[in-house]
Parts: structure tokens; C-alpha cells; sequence
């Protein structure tokens, strides 16, 4: 089998004195959407934060098509093919929708190609196309959210972080959203790293989970495992 | 008449000051209280150069221009060796130190004899006319405008929207926010230069941190993240405390308690300044009245 995309090897965060993350391993292969489950604060944002090199980790190792990247500056990440779309949503309200776009593909070159990229992210969420003008601080938040994926998708990455798309969202737009995620993945076999709340909807449209609780590997397996788990649906289902 | 251009040359020079302070705390999002400290130095660097190196064969003007160059590179310097470590630091321990940066300069600037310490330096030449101080404004503008209409730009405003996302992005932040930094450090710089060349007198005590404040007063009176915005800042709080002395004897008298409540009242009325963050432009003013509009995709 070929190496994985992605592979934390025991990785440790430390925020000041907390301990966040306690020796995570986890691995995405090529063409996956996993996705990170854990309730709040146990360590899903930190870990992809981490990843992105939004922070900084204290021991363990980061691989990325096998190249070490836990020491690597944040916007030298990106150029490497990790996108991430923060939580929060975090898109710059004071540009236009368009403009926010055009700065995910700040470090594209060939405009063709972003051309067609921009097509295809207004193709898939329609509402973008119809506020391109608009600024992108006066959207609802699921129309944000939207925005949030494209600009990351706009750099055309070889994997795709995204932390809680379905945060605060109606939830017919988190169904629209859901399905542009696996829109994306299926049509141009982009890998997803998906960090959810909703671990339901999460686990449907993912190959595989891991359950992350105080910063330490609780569970991991096949989605379709996960989701019938016993356990599993008392702690995150609400069954 | 001699007054009013005074007034005028003032207005050009504290509109190279806003403009160029607005590129750090407007539109780059970095919350600076040094300026007054970076346009010190070019003051004293640029009337240095005029008191004590300018060849005499030299026309006014190249000199005027040498001792601009002079002042934007020194100041720049000093952006650089602020900039480096501070801008580290975010928000309201950003401003705090390079506030201390700023009265640092000055102290520096009082105990250097050379330059006439507490004295003041006096014996600069008058070498600053009307013409030349709108010739560098428009400078300082144009290179300002063409540096945020294009990729550089971008960035430097991502990084006020968000630095987090920009970083996310591919931006190096840290990069835009020095170069920001260092430019709108030059640019005052080179209004200390002119401000030297205008007064003929300088004293460390005109450039106190009551100056940043003014400058930033100015940059969020027209609205922060506006060069248009900042220059007519600039314009008003030059005019507007001299002209309420000729309004009669007692708004003359209370004229700075007037000037305090107009700044009030604007800012009540309108907190985001006179232009907000947007841009006085004449294309598109006429566009709203020919109704064309241009289509981006």
C-alpha cells in the first residue's frame, strides 16, 4: 500500500500548562473524507490548527506526502496543499464575496485554471454567484460557511481541512453544505479531513472516523462501523 | 496670505502623515501610536543633511529632494528595527510599544547635541515650497493607491480582515505587516523632511505622542482604511482649529472646546468616519449617474 497523505505520529499540543493534545496518530489516505468527532474541547480545532501550522506542536511528527511539515510556517502550508477552512467561519467581511475567492487563490498563477475553479465553486453553491458583489460580512452564516469552503477549495488543494461547516447553520444548509462536501471529494478526488460537531451527518458522508475526547484517541474505524457503535451513539448520536 | 499658505503647506505635509499612517493602522489593521517618533527622524535626518552636508551648488530642489530620500530611509530604517520585533505583537500591545518606540526617538533626539538637543535646531534651510510638498503628497498617494490595487495590496488588507485566515491562505503575514509598516514609516519620513524644510526649526517637543494621536485622529475622522478618507482628515483638523479663530472673540476663545464637541458629535453620528472604508472615486461616481456598471466575472 502507498504512503498515507496525511500521518500524525504521535502528536502533542501544548497551550501554556494544558496538555491538549496527549499522542494523537491518525491517517488520511489519498481520495478519503475522514472526520475528527469529539465534543467541545477536546481537541478537534487543536489538531487541525496544529496540522495548518496555526500553532505550534510539541513533540510527535506531521507528514504530508511524506515530507515533514510540523515545523513549517503556516502560509508556506498552504503552498505545500493543505487548505484549511477555520472555524468559525472567518471570512475577511470587508472584501466581496469575489474578492474573498480571489484570495484563496492568492498563490495560483495560472488564471485559466483559477477561472475554472471559480466556475465550478459558483456552479456548486449557486447563492455565491448570485452575492458575488456583496460583502462578504453581511452573508448569513451558512452562506458564509459556503464562501469559507470555496476560498479554501480555491487553492486547489491536495487536502482539504474543515473545521465545523455545520457550526450554527439552518439545517437545510447543512444538507447543501454535506453534499458539496462530498461533491468535491467524489468529482475531483480531493481528501477531506472533516472536524464535526454533528457526528451523525459527519459519519454518512465519511469513509472513516476517529472520536477524539480529552485530547487522546478514544475510537477509530470504518464511518459505517462507527455510526451503528453502541457506544458511540450514546456519547455523540443521542440515541 | 502668507498664513493661509502656511496652512496649506502644513495640510500637504499631515496629509502625507495620515495617509501614510493609515497604511499601517487602516488599512493593514496594525494599531501604530509611533508615528510622530518616525517623523521625527526624518526631520532631523532630512535637516541635518541641510544644515551640515548639502553642497551649496545644488540647486534648492535636488537638495530638498536628497534631503527627502534622506528622511524616508531613515525613517524606514527605523520602521524596520521597530517593525521586526513589535509587530509581533498584536492590537492594544502593539500600540503600547510603539508608543514607548516613539517617545523612545524623541529622548534620544533631546539628548543629541549635534542636532541642538532641548535647544532645538535652528539655522535650517527654507527649501519646502507649496509646490513641491503636493508634488511628494501626490507621490506618496499614488504609491500608496498602485501598491493596494494589486497583489501586495490584497494581502495587507486580508491581514486587517482576519490575520488568521490570511494565514490560512498562504500569506505571510508577517512579511505584509512589515513591509506596510516600514513604508508608512518612510513616507512619514519624508514629511518630517519637508515639515524641517518648511518650519526651519525643529524641537524634540514638537513631536511628541500627542502628534501620533492627532495624526490618528485625523485617519479616523475620514474613516480608517480610506487614503481619501485621510486626506480630507487631514485637511479639516489643519483648517478647522485656525479657522475657529476668526469666528469672533468668544468661539475663538473656546475654540478648542469646540473642536473637541465637532470631533464628538462625528463620531457619534458617524463612527466609522467621514468615508467609512470606502474610496472617493471619480469613475465610479459618474457610473452611478450613467448607470453602467463594469462586470467582474
Amino acid at each position: 500500500m502507498s504512503s498515507p497523505l496525511l500521518e500524525l505520529k504521535n502528536l502533542h499540543v501544548h497551550y501554556g500548562a494544558i496538555h491538549a493534545i496527549q499522542g494523537l496518530n491518525l491517517v488520511v489516505n489519498e481520495g478519503e473524507i475522514v472526520t475528527i468527532l469529539g465534543s467541545n474541547g477536546a481537541g478537534k480545532t487543536t489538531t487541525l490548527h496544529s496540522i495548518s501550522g496555526l500553532i505550534p506542536t510539541s513533540s510527535g511528527e506531521i507528514l504530508f506526502d511524506g515530507k515533514r511539515i510540523d515545523k513549517t510556517p503556516a502560509f508556506k502550508i498552504v503552498s505545500h496543499g493543505i487548505a484549511q477552512s477555520p472555524e468559525g467561519r472567518m471570512v475577511f467581511p470587508d472584501l466581496t464575496v469575489f474578492e474573498n475567492l480571489e484570495m484563496g487563490a492568492y498563490l495560483r498563477n495560472n488564471k485559466e485554471e483559477v477561472d475554472k475553479d471559480l466556475h465550478y465553486m459558483f456552479s456548486l453553491f449557486p447563492r455565491l454567484l448570485e452575492r458575488k458583489k456583496q460583502l462578504a460580512g453581511t452573508l448569513s452564516g451558512g452562506e458564509q460557511q459556503m464562501l469559507a469552503i470555496a476560498r479554501a477549495y480555491m487553492s486547489k488543494p491536495k487536502l482539504l481541512l474543515l473545521d465545523e461547516p455545520s457550526l450554527g447553520i439552518a439545517p437545510i444548509l447543512v444538507k447543501a453544505i454535506f453534499d458539496a462536501i462530498v461533491e468535491i471529494n467524489k468529482t475531483k478526488n480531493m481528501t477531506i479531513l472533516l472536524v464535526e460537531q454533528n457526528a451523525f451527518a459527519a459519519l454518512k458522508i465519511a469513509d472513516r472516523g476517529y472520536v477524539i475526547a480529552t485530547g487522546e484517541m478514544f475510537m477509530e474505524g470504518k464511518a459505517d462501523d462507527l455510526i451503528t457503535n453502541e457506544e458511540i451513539q450514546k456519547a455523540y448520536l443521542g440515541h | 496670505m502668507e498664513y493661509f499658505s502656511h496652512l496649506l503647506l502644513n495640510s500637504g505635509i499631515f496629509i502625507i502623515l495620515s495617509v501614510s499612517l493609515n497604511l499601517i493602522n487602516g488599512i493593514c489593521g496594525q494599531f501604530s501610536l509611533g508615528h510622530a517618533g518616525f517623523w521625527a527622524v526624518g526631520a532631523y535626518t532630512g535637516a541635518a543633511y541641510g544644515v551640515y552636508l548639502a553642497p551649496d551648488f545644488l540647486p534648492d530642489f535636488v537638495n530638498l529632494f536628497i534631503s527627502c530620500g534622506i528622511g524616508f530611509l531613515t525613517a524606514a530604517l527605523a520602521g524596520v528595527l521597530i517593525g521586526v520585533p513589535c509587530l509581533r505583537l498584536r492590537g492594544d500591545y502593539l500600540a503600547i510599544a510603539t508608543l514607548g518606540f516613539g517617545e523612545i526617538i524623541r529622548i534620544i533626539i533631546m539628548n543629541m547635541d549635534t542636532v541642538g538637543g532641548p535647544r532645538g535646531f535652528t539655522n535650517i534651510p527654507l527649501w519646502s515650497n507649496l509646490f513641491w510638498v503636493y508634488a511628494w503628497v501626490a507621490i506618496t498617494i499614488l504609491v500608496i493607491a498602485n501598491i493596494l490595487r494589486g497583489t501586495h495590496g490584497r494581502a495587507i488588507i486580508s491581514i486587517r480582515e482576519d490575520e488568521i485566515a490570511a494565514d490560512s491562505m498562504g500569506i505571510y503575514t508577517f512579511k505584509y505587516k512589515t513591509m506596510a509598516f516600514v513604508l508608512g514609516a518612510g513616507f512619514a519620513g519624508l514629511a518630517g523632511s519637508l515639515f524641517a524644510h518648511a518650519n526651519q526649526f525643529l524641537h524634540p517637543n514638537g513631536f511628541t505622542f500627542m502628534w501620533s494621536v492627532i495624526i490618528l485622529l485625523m485617519i479616523i475622522l475620514g474613516g480608517l482604511g480610506s487614503i481619501t478618507g485621510s486626506i480630507v482628515g487631514a485637511v479639516i483638523l489643519t483648517f478647522l482649529p485656525e479657522m475657529l479663530r476668526f469666528m469672533g472673540e468668544t468661539i475663538s476663545e473656546w475654540r478648542m472646546v469646540i473642536y473637541a464637541v465637532l470631533l464628538i458629535l462625528l463620531m457619534l453620528m458617524k463612527p466609522t468616519g467621514i468615508f467609512g472604508k470606502h474610496e472617493f472615486n471619480v469613475l465610479s461616481f459618474l457610473a452611478k449617474f450613467t448607470g453602467k456598471k463594469k462586470e467582474i466575472i
